[in-house]
């Protein structure tokens, strides 16, 4: 479970990007995200794992808090909370498998990872998360040698390798084609099921967060402006998530 | 419709570089009294010079020794300073480093030791260190130290952040993340500078004998005070080959790494 209580985030430059947000995720819920740029979206999944710490409020995964945790505490809780990114975020120069190593990393022991040794459970549970994504051949190539559909099923079996409770998607698939967008968002909804993660996922798409949500959160402007299920999220709910009409032709002659 | 105007800044900026540059040389040539004629009247001493130059070849035998002792120096200073340097990297580096203070104590020290020539740092730590390799090696490890660890911290503040967020949010400790993260992403960078270090270090190892730091210099110092300038001249042509030999094999491997 997840849960935001009044959380604000202020940047540095005086960009306040979370003006206030409450919401409650269950355990095992498919949860999609969707707003314009700059609406706080990637803002809001970062307060989950503390990568961006909130300047009010509280976020609290399971029954601990990440906001107040510190240090090793803080490292704990974000070994249960995976994450996969727009631009996948890989060691390219290094192999597909040590990447998925990675995920491993904050339970592994100290010294044996700085000196590239996994104990043989961990090097199995990566081989088996790499099979769980449908590359299991791709374990010893270089990771910029993969495409990008590839690249991003190798974030999913890095985030996968940690065990998580929490899956958190920041846009996972606005660099691939359409296509592979749907085969990779796939792969994350059945990931997530078979392991009964929590999962929250950034998407620009209102299709795709129509198909592959259990819930759709609406953020416009730092504010939840929308919060239900793919039914609800009719045309004019969009109209109002994105502030405009969703409908392009209709927007070309408004604009004109 | 008129075209957009070219901003009229930028030509002002690129007159007034112009101008600090000519005005710059001319300061410095009043300084050193330089003028062309003194060039064009030494020339016929100078040919007279380099015709007395011509090599002696009965020396080359006594310079093997203190020519392998020059690329000996260099290549020691440059390993120990490299090694000295790599955690230096990352305490100079704003994405690796553990906190403002360190990060400009640090920086502010490396600034320090790079304003020190290395011929400087040969000529304070002879006596100290007896006259001969040591203070050679000690010279080029301070210099190795200082400039590895600058283009260091370059090379890592100019990686990729991603996957080092990513390794944070996986839960990786501070090491863990230099270790999968960053590391990989400078290595061969890394490694195809401390090639181009150890050039430079060959180059300035064969003078730091003329201020105590052992190697080819020191032997080209003997050879000055008696005069011997068919030794000299055959000394220039040995350490001429074997630093061009050097750059050759160090370039070579340097393309293949990147």
């Amino acid at each position: 479970m997840i849960k935001f209580q009044d959380v604000e985030v202020t940047y540095k430059t005086g960009l306040k990007a979370l003006k206030g947000v409450s919401l409650e995720i269950p355990r095992g819920q498919f949860v999609v995200i969707v707003g314009l740029s700059g609406a706080g979206k990637s803002t809001l999944i970062r307060t989950v794992n503390n990568l961006v710490p909130p300047s009010a409020g509280e976020v609290i995964v399971g029954d601990r808090s990440v906001t107040r945790a510190r240090a090793a505490e803080l490292r704990r809780i974000r070994s249960d909370i995976g994450m996969i990114f727009q631009t996948f975020n890989l060691v390219k120069r290094s192999t597909v498998l040590r990447n998925v190593l990675a995920g491993r990393l904050s339970d592994a022991n100290p010294l044996a990872s700085l000196a590239g040794v996994f104990s043989r459970s961990d090097i199995a549970l990566a081989h088996d998360c790499l099979a769980r994504v449908g590359i299991p051949e791709k374990a010893y190539v270089r990771a910029d040698a993969l495409s990008g559909g590839q690249q991003q099923r190798v974030g999913i079996a890095r985030a996968l390798a940690q065990r998580p409770e929490v899956m958190l998607a920041d846009e996972p698939v606005a660099s691939l084609d359409p296509p592979t967008s749907h085969s990779v968002m796939q792969d994350l909804k059945r990931v997530s099921r078979e392991d009964g993660i929590t999962t929250l996922v950034n998407l620009h798409f209102i299709d795709m967060a129509r198909e592959y949500a259990d819930r759709i959160v609406g953020m416009r402007d730092g504010l939840i402006v929308f919060d239900g299920t793919p039914e609800e999220a009719s045309d004019e709910a969009f109209e109002n998530i994105y502030g405009r009409s969703i409908d392009i032709e209709k927007d070309l002659r408004g604009a004109a | 419709m008129g075209l957009p105007k070219a901003p009229v800044l930028k030509a002002v900026q690129s007159w007034a570089t112009v101008a600090v540059v000519l005005a710059l040389l001319w300061v410095s040539a009043v300084q050193t009294d330089f003028n062309f004629e003194a060039l064009t009247t030494g020339t016929a001493d100078f040919f007279r010079f380099f015709t007395r130059l011509a090599p002696d070849w009965r020396a080359l035998p006594e310079q093997w020794q203190p020519l392998i002792e020059t690329i000996s120096i260099a290549w020691l200073g440059t390993v120990f300073g490299s090694i000295l340097a790599f955690p230096l990297i990352f305490l100079a580096s704003f994405n690796t480093t553990f906190n403002t203070p360190v990060l400009w104590v640090t920086r502010s020290l490396l600034t320090l030791l790079r304003s020190i020539p290395d011929l400087l740092f040969a000529a304070i730590l002879a006596p100290v260190l007896v006259i001969g390799p040591l203070p050679g090696v000690a010279a080029l490890t301070l210099f190795t130290l200082a400039i590895i660890a600058k283009f260091g911290s370059e090379t890592v503040e100019a990686i990729d952040p991603g996957p080092l967020e990513a390794l944070r949010a996986a839960g990786a400790t501070r090491t863990q993340v230099i270790v999968y993260a960053v590391i990989p992403q400078v290595a061969a960078t890394m490694t195809s500078y401390v090639l181009y270090v150890f050039e430079i270090n060959v180059r300035s190892s064969t003078v730091l004998g003329l201020v105590g730091g052992g190697g080819i210099g020191m032997l080209l110092n003997t050879y000055l005070a008696f005069f011997d300038y068919g030794a000299i001249g055959v000394l220039i042509i040995v350490t001429f080959a074997v630093v061009i030999l050097i750059d050759q094999v160090s370039n070579f491997v340097r393309t293949r790494l990147l």
